[in-house]
């Protein structure tokens, strides 16, 4: 259990019966009078933020949430199976659960999957993903530096903006936090 | 900017600030013939407050206040005398609370509560300039800022008073923290300005003298800074039996709330009974006056290292 100052930004706690992560926390307390603990939480599966208050004497259980890196298999059009790659143990979520990550996800990469009182809840991009163009318009030769950009479909289905230069069947890297292009894949 | 954790939280010029606000405080007062001592930080017995948590440590505890030594230096005859040094209060960390703060505390034998208000206004306009001080009941600060009368309102009016749905199972008293805390104290900081809070509810006389009523209220005052809690003073309470009723009831209420009652300072009682001259006395939290001076908005602002740096 976690007393009122352990509540920090990024402690994941158990609310409500539900799992969550701590975004904000504020210590608020008149002199001679009761602390309180505010904290805006935001639910780990669907990602939505409520806050909640707590007395001095009051205790939030930790939630029980475990990250594993696991890799993407294959999707039967209901559910997006993952496979521990140590274990060999697979867990599946539900399209709500995938939420935005279906935009990067390609079979055999790896991922981060949360899991939750043992169950997979969500499931989150690495960073950056290597992903190949299956779409664009053929590239102009020469064109680095004008800052001109055009749509490109790459092989997970997801369109994102890339220089003039880039050819149908290369290899992007891509930030997935923004969407961005970032670079010719190397090798 | 990156700003890596060894480095301290103050800027140099902060600090330089800091330092003639502390040479500050203590010419206001060698001026005015009121005498700086040192009490002890560390102690074996305390005087148990409700709210406040002394940190134990190994040989007793870090105090969160000096009140009861500067008392015992007063029942011995010391007249006016001020401290102005490092206390303890576990798990107070905010915006505007650190573990380890400056408080500056002072008491006036002899001096009405009035008067000390009126010196207390004086040194702050004197760090912190603002408009002429503003005054204020308790019951009026809930009326005027939250709608609720303090000592008349239903529980659950208190309740729907505040914008946001309190924790469950606070009393009275907690209503009022959590309606002060999230609706009045907004206010108060959206005003600005100096403003003295005066006649608390009984239930919060903590060391005050309490005025019969009806309803009863406590001789205490609270000087609000731009919305922010600077100073907290008292009638003080020079009663030794009444004041061990006090003190054994704050350790009911820890123990009710499954806190560890601590243990009383029982030369502090003594030397109530062998008579605390009648005085007025107040604390003040003097990094939240450098924050107000500075016009900082954390009070990490005016630290060398916060807790977090430490």
């Amino acid at each position: 259990m976690l007393t009122h100052n352990q509540l920090r930004n990024g402690t994941r706690v158990e609310i409500d019966d539900q799992p969550w992560i701590i975004v904000s926390a504020q210590f608020v307390k008149p002199g001679k009078g009761q602390a309180f603990t505010k904290i805006k939480i935001k639910h780990l599966a669907d990602g939505r933020v409520i806050e909640r208050t707590f007395k001095s004497s009051e205790t939030v259980a930790k939630a029980d949430v475990v990250d594993k890196v696991m890799q993407f298999l294959y999707s039967d059009g209901e559910f997006w199976h993952f496979m521990d790659p140590a274990t060999y143990e697979q867990v599946a979520l539900g399209e709500s659960q995938v939420g935005e990550t279906i935009d990067w996800l390609k079979e055999q990469e790896n991922y981060d999957v949360v899991l939750w009182r043992g169950k997979a809840i969500s499931v989150s991009p690495p960073p950056f993903v290597v992903l190949e163009i299956t779409h664009c318009e053929p590239g102009v030769k020469g064109d680095t530096v004008s800052g001109a950009t055009k749509p490109a479909t790459l092989e997970t289905g997801v369109t994102v903006k890339v220089p003039l230069f880039i050819n149908q069947n290369e290899r992007i890297k891509v930030d997935t936090r923004t969407g961005d292009y970032v670079e010719r894949a190397k090798g | 900017m990156t700003d890596p954790l060894h480095r301290p939280a103050a800027d140099r010029d902060t600090l330089v600030a800091r330092a003639r606000i502390l040479d500050a405080v203590r010419a206001f007062f060698r001026q005015r013939g009121v005498l700086e001592v040192e009490t002890p930080q560390l102690a074996r017995a305390v005087a148990p407050e409700p709210h406040i948590d002394p940190l134990p440590c190994r040989d007793g505890f870090l105090l969160s206040s000096p009140e009861p030594f500067l008392k015992r230096l007063l029942a011995a005859g010391s007249g006016p005398v001020f401290q102005l040094g490092k206390v303890f209060r576990a798990g107070e960390v905010g915006r505007l609370h650190n573990p380890e703060f400056t408080l500056l505390e002072w008491y006036r034998p002899g001096w009405s509560l009035a008067a000390l208000m009126d010196e207390v206004a004086e040194l702050v306009q004197a760090i912190a300039p603002r408009p002429p001080a503003a005054m204020m009941t308790y019951r009026e600060l809930f009326r005027r800022h939250a709608g609720v009368d303090p000592f008349d309102a239903p529980l659950d009016r208190l309740a729907a008073a505040a914008p946001s749905p309190p924790p469950i199972g606070l009393d009275r008293d907690g209503l009022l923290d959590w309606l002060l805390v999230e609706r009045i104290e907004p206010a108060l900081m959206a005003a600005g300005g100096l403003l003295f809070v005066t006649a608390y509810p009984a239930s919060r006389a903590a060391m005050a003298c309490i005025d019969p009523g009806p309803p009863p209220v406590a001789q205490r005052f609270e000087l609000y800074l731009d919305g922010v809690e600077l100073a907290n003073g008292y009638q003080e309470l020079t009663d030794a039996a009444e004041q061990r009723r006090r003190l054994e009831q704050a350790n009911a209420h820890r123990r009710a709330q499954g806190l560890a009652p601590l243990p009383i300072d029982g030369f502090f009682l003594e030397a109530l009974a062998a008579g605390l001259p009648p005085c007025a006395g107040v604390a003040l939290g003097v990094d939240r006056l450098v924050m107000a001076a500075l016009g900082k908005g954390r009070l990490a602002e005016v630290l060398a290292f916060p807790w977090e740096r430490t």
